[in-house]
């Protein structure tokens, strides 16, 4: 049995050694000693990229449930990105709010293997494996900040739902493995093939219930309710970190087992998440321009962007499968970069998250309001941005698979998501009243971070050709 | 020998139940006993279709449940611990400060 080599889980494997490394450091550091974690972090986080890059094109498989096709290395490249940004971004966040250092980073760190193992699973079980070391590191993470109220609460609704949501996602396992004797992607791909509809009612619960687990974990509408709670409530780079990252690794799950071994009944799952993916678009768009808060705004525009990916899953051609993965990137580097940004003005004990405080931001720091601008911009999808190109993609094929409904719910969307964005811009430079709130000195390091993702937005905005390619080509080797 | 539909009965019931319990119970341990209560009845789910399937399969996943079920509890209670720091009540109704 053993004949697989080790080669699909060598990624994941250097972001584990990284985290326990993390772990081994801060529990044997002396009194008063610091220990450069967040580097150790970014060096297993770049080995797992050269790993990928390595693996690119040669569809290792080991022990038969981790597969590394170049869908799973593009997320993965992905979450890497994700990784070392959200490190660069919190490394003056934990010095500032005096957070477990060694904690915090082995928890970012560990979550990202989770996250990589449900990129990468052939399994049913593995994904809910990987689905759960991810989780439970994310709700630590959401309430790492003990001393505030706001944080715990948090936490504890991510947690009470996420581990309700799991419970639903194992019950959908239980049948899908009760219905065709296997837990695997493949073998339960070729067993639902020779099925049909009506021979079989528990087909549809197996697909209703994995289908409820998986719209909770990217809080599509209706089971979006813990998102704004959580997202308001975090640490603003916390809440960066879970609006990408596990985003896109659900979304890599939801896609390989819907488009795979799920395929053959994509008759009966594409209406239901054509609704879905309907009521994301507007419940996240019309409830995001009533926020006074940006954090929760942002929060509910998170959702507003999974619905633009479901769009993707349901067109589900060729242009839809390809363009997921390159939304997943352009959301992930955008999204995280506006976190970013909320979490570089934040102060030890004010937020400073509020929209009103963010009123002639560019009278007191123009570096950052321009920043901050192209992330806004390129949220809501305007050129010469990355999020421009990715919704193009998304909707074009929509048109393409002949959902002009979708495509034009989407658009309309997007042009109200364009006013609540354009919004906090005119208040950061047109406000006659400045905020009175003092922002803090920003880092280097954080300031690095938000230039290099800037320049991603607008380098991938201007020159999408080269990576649309590549998620083509990841695309092609598996569905 | 018991058929296959009873088990499967049975641990509908329980999903059932645990489902109720965290919408209507009023307090944070008990809601929590809920989802264990969930994760057991899909525990059982499991168990009665490997045996219907001559497999292991199924019973091989129930430890990686059970050791699961233990690491969400750990975290689960910790942030319970956390949270009654706060507010000295296990009332969910009490938690406010963020809207639902």
């Amino acid at each position: 049995m053993f004949h697989s080599s080790f080669d699909a889980v060598v990624p994941m494997l250097c972001v584990a050694l990284a985290a326990l490394a993390v772990m081994g450091a801060e529990a044997f550091r002396s009194r008063g000693e610091t220990m450069p974690v967040g580097g150790l972090g970014i060096v297993g986080l770049i080995g797992a990229a050269v790993s990928s890059a390595l693996l690119w094109n040669r569809n290792a498989i080991s022990f038969g449930v981790i597969v590394a096709d170049n869908f799973a290395l593009f997320v993965t490249i992905t979450l890497v990105i994700v990784g070392i940004l959200t490190i660069m971004f919190s490394s003056p966040v934990v010095k500032r709010d005096g957070l477990p250092k060694g904690d915090f980073y082995a928890l970012i760190l560990f979550s990202i293997v989770g996250m990589m193992m449900m990129a990468s699973a052939n399994d049913l079980l593995v994904i809910f494996i990987g689905l759960e070391i991810m989780s439970i590191a994310v709700y630590v993470l959401t309430g790492i900040r003990r001393d505030d109220p706001r944080a715990t609460e948090a936490a504890f609704k991510y947690f009470l739902l996420g581990a309700f949501s799991s419970a639903f996602f194992l019950y959908g396992i239980a049948f899908t493995y009760g219905l065709a004797g296997t837990t695997r992607l493949d073998r339960i791909g070729a067993f639902l093939a020779a099925q049909s509809m009506s021979d079989n009612r528990l087909i549809l619960v197996a697909l209703g219930l994995l289908l409820v687990g998986f719209a909770f974990k990217i809080s599509a509408v209706p089971f979006h309710m813990w998102t704004p709670d959580a997202y308001e409530g975090a640490p603003a780079i916390v809440t960066g970190f879970m609006s990408t990252g596990v985003k896109a690794a659900a979304f890599a799950a939801f896609a390989r087992v819907f488009l795979s071994a799920f395929e053959p009944f994509s008759g009966e799952w594409a209406p239901i998440v054509w609704w879905i993916a309907v009521a994301t678009m507007i419940l996240g768009t019309v409830v995001g321009v009533a926020q006074s808060n940006l954090k929760r705004m942002l929060a509910y525009s998170s959702i507003a962007h999974g619905g633009y990916l479901l769009v993707g899953l349901v067109a589900a051609n060729q242009v839809g499968k390809a363009a997921i993965l390159f939304y997943l990137l352009a959301y992930a580097v955008t999204n995280l970069a506006a976190f970013g940004v909320i979490a570089l003005l934040g102060t030890k004990n004010a937020a400073n998250d509020e929209l009103r405080d963010y009123a002639g931001l560019w009278h007191s720091r123009p570096a950052l309001a321009g920043l901050m601008t192209v992330c806004l911009l390129s949220l809501g999808g305007l050129p010469p941005t990355v999020g421009f190109i990715g919704k193009w993609y998304i909707f074009s094929a929509a048109v393409g698979a002949g959902y002009y409904g979708l495509a034009i719910i989407g658009v309309l969307t997007s042009v109200i998501s364009v006013f609540f964005y354009l919004r906090v811009v005119v208040m950061m430079y047109m406000s006659d009243q400045p905020a009175t709130v003092v922002f803090p000195p920003v880092s280097t390091v954080g300031m690095a971070a938000l230039v290099a993702s800037i320049v991603v937005i607008l380098a991938l905005g201007i020159l999408p050709t080269p990576v649309l390619n590549l998620a083509a080509e990841s695309i092609a080797t598996i569905f | 020998m018991i058929p296959l539909g009873h088990y499967l009965i049975v641990s509908a019931i329980l999903f059932a139940i645990g489902t109720c319990g965290v919408f209507l119970r009023r307090n944070l341990i008990t809601i929590l006993l809920s989802i264990e209560i969930m994760l057991n009845a899909v525990n059982l789910t499991f168990i009665a279709f490997a045996r219907q399937h001559g497999s292991v399969d199924g019973q091989i996943i129930v430890f990686f449940v059970m050791t699961v079920a233990a690491a969400e509890a750990a975290v689960g209670l910790a942030i319970v611990i956390g949270l009654f720091r706060h507010r000295e009540s296990l009332n969910p109704d009490a938690f406010t400060l963020l809207k639902w």
